[in-house]
């Protein structure tokens, strides 16, 4: 399901003081998409979500949500499509579960039947009725998401919704998000647990000093990275310098090690290069392929551009 | 209207919830009743019904201890949800911000109701019970006067508490500037202003500047209010001689203690508005 963009961010910059926060950041999210927000602490990622929330107004340029200026009266509103999970999940610790969706349900006008449904969603039907004093940090997490998912919005902005969760809480995260996507919702996300993001984002934009580095889908980063995919060979001794004479220009320098041959392996040339290593007949004990992953990525991306 | 009431209920929750108004009424009580024993023995005069000594005894406590409670009820109000990360989130919600303070000073005044008619109130029944005076003779309305002006004096103070809480950055600073108003108002005003009129010996400082002087501060606005309004405690409290110079009407207390509170509470507002979160 796309569309028209609900969120447009055009060179929008941010200054705190003689901060530069956010400088020239342009992006567009259509409903139904899924963005990752990348970036090292102080990169700008909270600032560029409290641009999108309303909760600062941009030095200069513009932000349009869902057709309006987030930092006007009126948009407060419409802040009933918006849900929201930020970095950390602090509630009041004397109320319960419950007691607590219900207040942010009331404040978002959204009928407080529906939060059964919710609190089944984050697997927190049982502890519903608990103070949240008495949650672990993972339970905590899932309530703050049960909260953003209150009153069904068309945008999710979510500040690291897996941080301090286990594999399988995680697991439903992404799900919750697929869902949501499926439905026609907007999400925004950011991340430190870039291996997650693979399969997981649309589109991923790299945030670094304020600036955004990139924002493309992960397999076009990839080729604009110049990073090339590599192909590991384990073998024995003998059988590895045969494979290293015929490879000799092709090796990267420096990984020939460990009894294992690291060679670059352009996407385009995949069957090419498994067809010349299979024809030189060597006893090969092990071999696979390795696309670089975002980490690899997230990296190339921050290391061409100097910080200023 | 509604994301103030939602705002207010919650506050009130908050507030029963973590027994706040429990023990202040009963902090309140028990100060009140032992004031008030004490306060009925060396009057020695049995014309006066024991009641009206108490609302002089609670009207003195009074003076002190509503607003120390009540900006303890909302230095951190603002500041503190800013520390711990809840006011990102709250704000996120479809609600404007003067209407966050708004929903929170009516919730705050909820619990001050409750925590003074519940310390007052059992104080003044416990009197009015065991005193020779019939039950229905006693100076109620005296203590209905002091309830209600006692809540809209202690409104002052959460404005003021408000207006802390929205301007300063930290916890610790608010806490700081909390006390530091409750000494200005409650303690050195009156001290300066005694100062004044003694370096002055009457020379400039007439009656009518005195008042005026007096009046500003909200804590002396409060004391004419309960003791200088009726002629019975008036004359316990030792006030009467500023009354019977001139008789000064409920409404010019009144008056002051309201601008008292809608003039933070404005300003704390707009400072909210500019506040960056």
């Amino acid at each position: 399901m796309t569309g028209e963009a609900c969120i447009v961010i055009k060179r929008a910059a941010k200054s705190y003081g003689d901060i530069r926060a956010l400088e020239g950041i342009d992006l567009e999210i259509t409903p139904g998409e899924c963005i990752a927000l990348i970036g090292h602490n102080g990169a700008g990622k909270t600032t560029l979500i409290k641009l999108i929330l309303g909760l600062v107004r941009p030095t200069s340029g513009t932000v349009s949500v869902m057709g309006q200026f987030p930092g006007t009266s009126g948009f407060v509103s419409r802040r009933r499509d918006i849900g929201f999970l930020p970095e950390q999940a602090i509630f009041q610790g004397s109320l319960t579960g419950l007691e607590t969706l219900t207040f942010y349900a009331r404040l978002k006008s959204a009928p407080t039947q529906s939060l059964d449904q919710l609190f089944e969603k984050v697997d927190l039907v049982k502890a519903a009725g608990r103070k949240v004093s008495t949650y672990s940090k993972g339970m905590r997490q899932r309530l703050s998401l049960a909260q953003a998912l209150i009153g069904k919005p068309r945008i999710l902005v979510l500040d690291e919704p897996t941080t301090g969760l286990d594999p399988d809480s995680r697991a439903r995260v992404y799900a919750i998000i697929e869902e949501s996507k499926a439905e026609g919702v907007a999400v925004l996300l950011s991340s430190h647990a870039l291996t997650e993001l693979e399969a997981r984002a649309d589109r991923v934009a790299i945030l670094h000093h304020g600036r955004l580095r990139a924002c493309s889908s992960i397999p076009e980063l990839r080729k604009r990275a110049g990073l090339v995919p590599q192909l590991h060979i384990r073998a024995g001794r003998d059988q590895m310098s045969a494979l290293a004479r015929h490879f000799a220009e092709r090796i990267v320098p420096g990984r020939f090690v460990n009894g294992v041959a690291v060679l670059d392996c352009p996407a385009q040339d995949k069957l090419i290069m498994l067809k010349e290593v299979l024809n030189l007949g060597l006893a090969i004990d092990d071999i696979s392929l390795a696309e670089p992953d975002l980490e690899q990525i997230f990296s190339a991306y921050i290391d061409r551009t100097p910080a200023q | 209207m509604k994301q103030i009431f939602v705002i207010a209920l919650k506050e009130v929750q908050d507030g029963m919830r973590n027994r706040w108004v429990i023990l202040i009424a009963l902090s309140m009580a028990a100060f009140a009743l032992i004031l008030a024993l004490l306060g009925s023995v060396p009057t020695g005069m049995t014309k006066i019904s024991s009641l009206a000594v108490t609302v002089v005894s609670l009207a003195s406590l009074g003076i002190f201890f509503i607003p120390l409670i009540s900006l303890l009820l909302t230095y951190d109000s603002i500041v503190g949800e800013a520390e711990r990360g809840t006011l990102i989130l709250l704000l996120s919600y479809p609600i404007a911000r003067w209407q966050v303070i708004a929903g929170k000073f009516c919730g705050a005044l909820v619990l001050l109701f409750l925590a003074v008619a519940l310390g007052y109130g059992s104080a003044g029944i416990a009197i009015g019970l065991t005193a020779e005076t019939a039950f229905t003779e006693q100076a109620w309305s005296s203590l209905a006067k002091l309830l209600l002006s006692s809540v809209l004096f202690g409104a002052v103070f959460l404005s003021l508490g408000f207006l802390i809480s929205a301007t300063l950055r930290e916890r610790g600073t608010a806490a700081a500037a909390a006390i530091g108003i409750w000494l200005v108002f409650v303690l050195l005003y009156d001290m300066g202003l005694l100062g004044l009129l003694a370096s002055d010996a009457g020379k400039t400082i007439g009656t009518e500047t005195l008042i005026g002087l007096l009046l500003a501060n909200p804590a002396d606005a409060y004391r004419m209010l309960n003791l200088v309004g009726n002629d019975e405690t008036a004359i316990l409290s030792g006030m009467a001689g500023l009354s019977l110079e001139r008789q000064i009407s409920a409404v010019a207390p009144i008056a002051v203690m309201v601008a008292w509170i809608a003039l933070p509470l404005a300003s704390a507002c707009a400072i909210f508005q500019r506040r960056q979160v």
